[in-house]
């Protein structure tokens, strides 16, 4: 599964990374992501592509739509979210996604809620003392940030998930 | 341990986090793979630890490995650990490591079962939100099973946040383990009127998915849905309702005339796209399943068509490739409506975004007409020529072909032009379609006569020209054209114009480079060209030209004898030593054209490809039937019966049938004209000498060289076709003139003012169009009663049709969910037991405090066999009451569920109560639990005969019981009194009919009456009609259309001794008087001998109390709703009454509706509420041997006749 999983990321970032801004968000789906039902929807932000794989149940826009929220809601949760705050934090931004789509179905397109969700959580983790009771180490100057880094980067939750990996990565 | 803590910890400063390590991988470039490996050692020590936060920072890491493509499952069973910690933190690093690596075949899942229907069950609800999270994503059929009705029981969780993860999870729950759709689904239906719009969201999505796959199922559903559409904002929830809706109309259209209205409100109002969008989809959908002819609908589709021409003229792409894709799904039905905007649409060709400019070509396909295609094919080639890539440029070949050979090349009126696009399409270099091509030249070729002549001479050019050879490296190139070519030419050689030349062409050395199956088709039709060469020359008895052919031949098949392919060496050589012996003959002078023309007399006609599929299977042809007894040993002979049939497939393709010649032909054509000439639609032509040509058969009338020197029949450099769009043009301009003279001649016939239709349009419509050629699509021939076509069958594996549960029959007992069974409650006490104390609780208030201590104990119990009760109640199919408040106190305990106290009631009370109390209930517990019939024929006489049935017919038994419950919404354990509702209609030898009436609060006016009609007989019930005559104040409602003497059919048939249920809804005016209706069933009984039509009269009676709805009330509410004074009150005492209070109680609340509010010693207050908003407010006594009955209500009338109602129930007590 894993080799299927990194195949099935790989394609779909070449099949969305050589497509012109200016162009629709909808790819049809191939044999790669399950037929004919299937749709890549995606979202380009400055060097992230946010792609969704979902079936002919959800609506286009509506998934537009929700890709946004979601964005927006690692922005809120990341405070200014950029690149590296994915890149450093994938499970924070699972958990985020979690309270999005949750097994492969949207679970929450309200805003104000994720959030709230999310910071309820936070605290909890807080109160516990959360993963790093060690003393907290000093961040070292990230070097070498290079961009290329983007086919990890790529957000593939599937909505309904009739393809059985599909679900297992972001 | 403190030491070995606090080594742990310090440890712990030197393992890197997941930060380190995505760091330390950025770092590590260039030798990833092997600092990774490394890292994985680290965390394989670090899962070695016991410190367990160690362990969910090594899991955390993995979560990410994972990510990146490494295989983690080593891990799983730590994973496992990190799950089952106690912290929220590393319980969530757990569920999150297993929802990315655990699927089905991870063997250790099924350690988690305990760990997750704990933290299920745990006080804090993100332990369970996670638990939730983490199990939709590897739940497995044993998990499913396992946990379904924990999950359940968080459905009705006080939080929203889990209520709406409970309520999504169970959509995998369902798809796992089908069997857990039927008893979840009343409560799943409950949660789409949930407070919470995010729960709501999730039930509307489970739903939808669901739906999606079996709709049918769901369309009982349509009147809810209806009424969410009409008052959610939440747009998501909108278009997921929306979306369902498409997928429902197609199986009931009424309900798409109701959704037209708005549907077109929303599209009107909306400001989101998403939501418009999905709007114009579903009244799409709407549209096309109605039958058309409804005038006022083309309002709805130009709405659509102007909305969708918006989206399409919307800058943003996306817009513009949905609104293309909606306008396609129109144009399946309305191809007018979308043909006006043909020019947006070609405009969309011209896009540069490829999957717009494919949307765009699959709308032309459906927008050609007569009168466009060429117009149209035109714009296509220019886009060919320009198309960069082969991808797209194949696309725009198939599409062209597809376009014009659409419904047997309906809009093709001239196949020179045709041909003319075909041969022009060979030009395309490096296509992967030159199969496709060489199809359609055949096709053509073959099945329009009139056409070969002109097919053969462009073929023939083909075969001389020499770029098509020159391709031949490319599999399926464009080479394969040629393959049509050379058959073209040698099967219809008598039209080649040079046939010499062509021969030469075909047997150059250059051809044995291409593809030996084409090679294969050159050596057959040479000789077939060669037979014909041979007896034109014989017939100008030109034996010398004869013999240089045959030299010709001679020297040069030679070349394919030596070919690699196995097919062309045989044919080549069989051919040569023919010619050869032909060679001999002509040296010695005999004529030998006949005899090789001979090999290939006849004609071929082509046959439909499922021709042989069709053939009927002869009456008592058993193919499965052995024709020989079969072998002892089964020998491997599976191979042989199919080869035989192979065989024979191939030579009925062959098979050569008799020419229609041309004496029939004009026979045919002889008749069309009659038919025209007796249409009053068609434009008759009348005798006229400058028009005659126009009827003449065949080819003469092609316009071809109707030489017009001034278009030039080949401009240079400029596909050749594009003459044939002008020579087109001229064509029709003529034929119109010539009309417009006919009409001319006939208007002046018939001026008498005949009805015609005003056809003096200037412009000309798809019909007037005549074709060029006589257009004789031969249809492809089809066995003698071919048999209509056969439908595909469904995919057995789909893993949907698992879920294709019928949800309105009531449950069964073998339906029930796996209840986990713990281990304190090996007392197996029926959780309706259970109940009981919260009834005492309230009413004993002192008393109940001695028992305090026992209480506690037993509180434990209670909390978990909590899910059970839920279970029962899930179970109930009446219409959920609205839901309880989320703390809930003692004395409203038993609120949620006022039909499991009414089925409480009659169960035996459990053992907190004392003294004679208890006695009493321990005999009736025995009583019911012994002999379930003796008491339940206490309870109703009427119920008699059902029962005498029950024993005998086990499967019977279970039908009545069920009986109860779903009225009742008791539970199906519960061993007790099958206590019906269900009362006799009417009777004979054929049917039984009972009945039920059922009142709902959400409608004021309407009451349901389910009728189970049960077959009594041995012969076949079936166009069972039921009908009533209305009285002013009760009508039954009629489908739409019927008149009010109609009867409603059954929708069922009744095999022997099967029963069913039946729901007729009546609508009523006034409920304050009973109602009794007459009416009649009507039948036909099939049996053996034959069929009689039979009857049965019935009178139906509605009481007061089937107008009364089961209503939770609360004391408090209680008290003031009596203090209010606006109440009229009667009361009635019965007399004789031996009956336990507690089980006169329950029959109260069973057959008149009402629930307990407040029960002291022998005292209980009641309620109930009227469909019609009336309250009813009883208070019980209990005397000796008599109960008395106060009542108050809002009606004077209607409380009197209840309590008369109640009378002749308490009298039977």
């Amino acid at each position: 599964p894993e080799e299927i999983q990194q195949q099935i990321v790989r394609e779909t970032f070449h099949l969305v990374l050589k497509r012109d801004d200016n162009i629709c968000n909808f790819l049809e789906g191939g044999s790669l992501i399950g037929g004919s039902d299937y749709k890549l929807i995606y979202r380009h932000y400055a060097t992230l592509y946010f792609v969704f794989c979902v079936d002919s149940s959800e609506s286009e826009l509506g998934i537009l739509d929700l890709i946004q929220v979601f964005v927006e809601t690692l922005d809120k949760c990341f405070e200014n979210v950029c690149e590296l705050d994915l890149i450093f934090h994938m499970d924070k931004v699972h958990y985020i996604l979690q309270e999005v789509v949750m097994g492969g179905m949207v679970l929450e397109t309200n805003m104000n809620e994720i959030v709230a969700q999310m910071e309820a959580q936070s605290r909890l983790e807080k109160s516990e003392g959360g993963l790093s009771a060690a003393p907290a180490r000093a961040v070292s100057a990230v070097k070498n940030i290079n961009l290329p880094e983007i086919p990890r980067n790529i957000n593939i939750g599937d909505l309904n998930i009739k393809v059985p990996n599909l679900s297992q990565f972001v | 341990m403190a030491l070995k803590m606090v080594k742990g910890s310090i440890d712990r400063m030197f393992d890197k986090n997941l930060q380190d390590l995505v760091r330390g991988i950025r770092n590590h470039k260039e030798d990833e793979a092997k600092y990774i490996s490394q890292c994985i050692d680290e965390i394989k020590q670090e899962l070695k630890q016991d410190n367990i936060a160690v362990k969910a920072n090594a899991v955390c890491k993995l979560t990410y490995l994972q990510m990146l493509g490494y295989d983690i499952s080593w891990a799983a069973f730590n994973i496992i650990e990190v799950m089952s910690a106690s912290k929220f933190t590393f319980k969530r690093i757990g569920y999150l490591a297993a929802s990315q690596c655990f699927h089905e075949g991870t063997d250790v899942i099924m350690l988690t079962t305990n760990q997750i229907r704990k933290d299920l069950s745990s006080p804090s609800q993100y332990d369970t939100g996670v638990a939730l999270t983490g199990l939709s994503c590897f739940v497995t059929p044993d998990l499913a099973r396992d946990l379904a009705n924990d999950i359940m029981t968080l459905m009705s969780h006080t939080k929203p946040y889990i209520r709406k993860k409970a309520v999504l999870i169970m959509y995998k729950v369902f798809l796992k383990y089908p069997e857990s759709l039927r008893p979840a689904f009343p409560r799943l239906k409950e949660k789409l009127e949930d407070p919470d719009p995010g729960v709501q969201s999730a039930a509307v999505n489970v739903i939808c998915e669901l739906a999606r796959r079996n709709p049918k199922n769901y369309l009982s559903l349509a009147p809810l849905f209806f009424k969410l559409m009409t008052s959610s904002t939440n747009n998501w929830v909108l278009i997921k309702i929306i979306k369902l809706f498409g997928a429902l109309t197609p199986l009931e259209p009424r309900l798409g005339k109701k959704l037209i209205e708005p549907l077109t409100n929303l599209i009107h109002s909306t400001s989101a796209m998403s939501l418009l969008y999905e709007c114009v989809n579903t009244v799409i959908a709407v549209l096309i399943s109605l039958s058309s002819g409804m005038p006022n609908h083309s309002a709805s589709i130009q709405l659509c068509v102007q909305k969708l021409r918006i989206l399409i003229e919307d800058s943003d792409q996306n817009l513009k490739y949905l609104g293309l894709l909606a306008m396609s799904k129109i144009l399946r039905t309305h191809p007018k409506s979308v043909q006006s905007h043909k020019d947006l649409i070609l405009q969309c060709l011209d896009d540069k975004d490829e999957s717009i400019r494919l949307r765009a070509l699959d709308l032309l396909y459906g927008m050609v007409s007569k009168k466009n295609l060429m117009e149209i094919v035109k714009r296509l080639m220019t886009h060919v020529d320009k198309a960069e890539g082969t991808t797209y440029r194949d696309e725009l070949l198939t599409k062209i072909i597809d376009i014009c050979s659409q419904s047997n090349y309906q809009y093709i009126t001239n196949f020179e032009w045709y041909i003319s696009i075909l041969v022009e399409l060979t030009r395309l270099e490096g296509t992967r379609h030159g199969h496709l091509i060489a199809a359609q030249m055949l096709d053509v070729a073959i099945r329009v006569k009139a056409i070969r002549k002109f097919a053969v001479s462009q073929m023939s050019a083909l075969l001389d020209s020499a770029h098509l050879v020159a391709s031949s490296t490319q599999r399926n190139g464009i080479c394969e054209v040629l393959y049509a070519a050379a058959w073209i030419c040698g099967e219809f050689s008598e039209h080649l114009q040079e046939p010499h030349q062509t021969l030469e062409a075909m047997l150059r050395p250059k051809v044995t480079t291409l593809p030996g199956h084409i090679q294969a088709v050159y050596v057959q039709n040479v000789v077939k060209l060669y037979a014909s060469i041979l007896q034109q020359q014989e017939q100008a008895a030109e034996a010398e030209a004869a013999q240089e052919v045959t030299q010709l031949m001679v020297e040069r098949l030679p070349q394919f004898v030596q070919s690699a392919d196995l097919e062309v060496q045989e044919r080549a050589s069989c051919i040569l030593q023919l010619v050869k012996h032909v060679q001999k003959l002509q040296a010695k002078g005999v004529p030998v054209a006949e005899e090789v023309s001979a090999l290939f007399a006849g004609e071929l006609n082509p046959v439909a490809p499922k021709a042989q599929k069709k053939v009927p299977v002869p009456e008592g042809l058993d193919l499965d039937a052995w024709i020989n007894e079969p072998p002892s040993d089964s020998e491997s002979e599976d191979e042989k019966p199919k080869a035989i049939f192979h065989d024979e497939e191939q030579r009925q393709a062959r098979h050569r049938h008799p020419e229609v010649d041309e004496e029939e032909l004009a026979r045919r054509r002889e008749a069309r004209k009659q038919e025209q000439a007796n249409n009053p639609f068609y434009i008759k032509s009348s005798p006229s000498p400058q028009k005659r040509y126009q009827d003449a058969p065949g080819v003469e009338h092609i316009p071809v060289v109707q030489i017009d020197l001034s278009v030039p029949l080949k401009v240079p450099g400029m596909p050749m076709s594009e003459q044939y769009v002008k020579l087109e043009e001229e064509r029709r301009h003529r034929q119109r003139l010539e009309k417009d003279k006919k009409k001319r001649r006939k208007k002046e016939k018939e001026k008498k003012g005949r009805h015609r239709r005003h056809s003096s349009l200037p412009t000309e419509s798809d019909e007037d169009i005549a074709p060029a050629q006589q257009v004789d699509i031969v249809t492809e021939e089809m066995p003698e009663n071919a048999l209509p076509s056969d439908e595909d069958d469904k995919d057995p594996n789909d893993p949907y049709r698992a879920l294709d549960i019928d949800l309105d029959k009531p449950l069964a007992d073998s339906e029930k969910l796996p209840v986990q069974k713990h281990r304190n409650a090996e007392t197996l006490k029926s959780p309706e037991k259970e109940d009981v104390p919260v009834v005492e609780k309230k009413s004993k208030k002192p008393k109940k405090k001695e028992k305090k201590h026992k209480e506690k104990e037993r509180e434990k119990e209670k909390k978990k066999e909590k899910g059970k009760k839920d279970l029962d109640f899930w179970l109930s199919t009446t219409p959920p009451p609205a839901p309880a408040p989320a703390p809930i106190p003692p004395t409203v305990r038993a609120a949620p569920g006022p039909l499991e106290l009414s089925v409480s009631a009659v169960t035996a009370p459990e053992d907190t109560c004392e003294g004679p109390r208890r006695e009493e209930a321990e005999d009736e517990d025995d009583d019911t639990e012994r002999d379930p019939e003796r008491k339940s024929s206490r309870h109703k006489k009427k119920h008699k005969k059902e029962k005498e049935e029950r024993t005998k017919d086990k499967k019977k038994v279970k039908k009545k019981q069920r009986e109860p419950e779903e009225e009742n919404g008791a539970a199906e354990e519960e061993p007790v009194p099958p206590m019906s509702s269900y009362c006799l209609l009417a009777e004979n030898s054929y049917i039984k009919m009972t009945y039920d009436v059922q009142a709902s609060l959400q409608k004021d006016s309407q009451v349901t009456v389910s009728v189970i009609l049960e077959n009594q007989s041995s012969s076949f019930l079936k166009n069972m009609e039921l009908n009533v005559l209305d009285s002013l104040n009760t009508k039954m409602a009629r489908p739409e259309g019927s008149s009010v003497h109609d009867g409603v059919p059954v929708p069922f048939q009744l095999p022997p001794g099967v029963s069913n249920e039946a729901q007729f809804v009546f609508t009523i005016q006034s409920i304050i008087m009973a109602q009794k209706l007459k009416g009649t069933l009507s039948f036909i009984a099939k049996d053996a001998d034959g069929a009689t039509h039979e009857k049965l009269d019935f009178r139906l009676h509605f009481s007061c109390s089937s107008y009364l709805v089961t209503t939770p009330c609360y004391s408090d509410a209680f008290a003031k709703l009596l203090e209010s004074g606006d109440l009229s009150m009667s009361s009635i005492k019965v007399d004789g009454i031996s009956m336990s209070f507690q089980n006169l109680l329950a029959k109260i609340c069973f057959h008149h509706h009402f629930s307990v509010v407040e029960r002291v010693d022998s005292c209980a207050s009641m309620y109930s509420r009227s469909v019609q908003g009336h309250h009813v407010c009883l208070l019980v006594k209990k005397g000796e041997h008599s109960v008395s009955v106060d009542g108050k209500c809002s009606d004077s009338t209607l409380l009197s006749n209840l309590l008369e109602e109640m009378k002749a129930t308490l009298a039977q007590c």
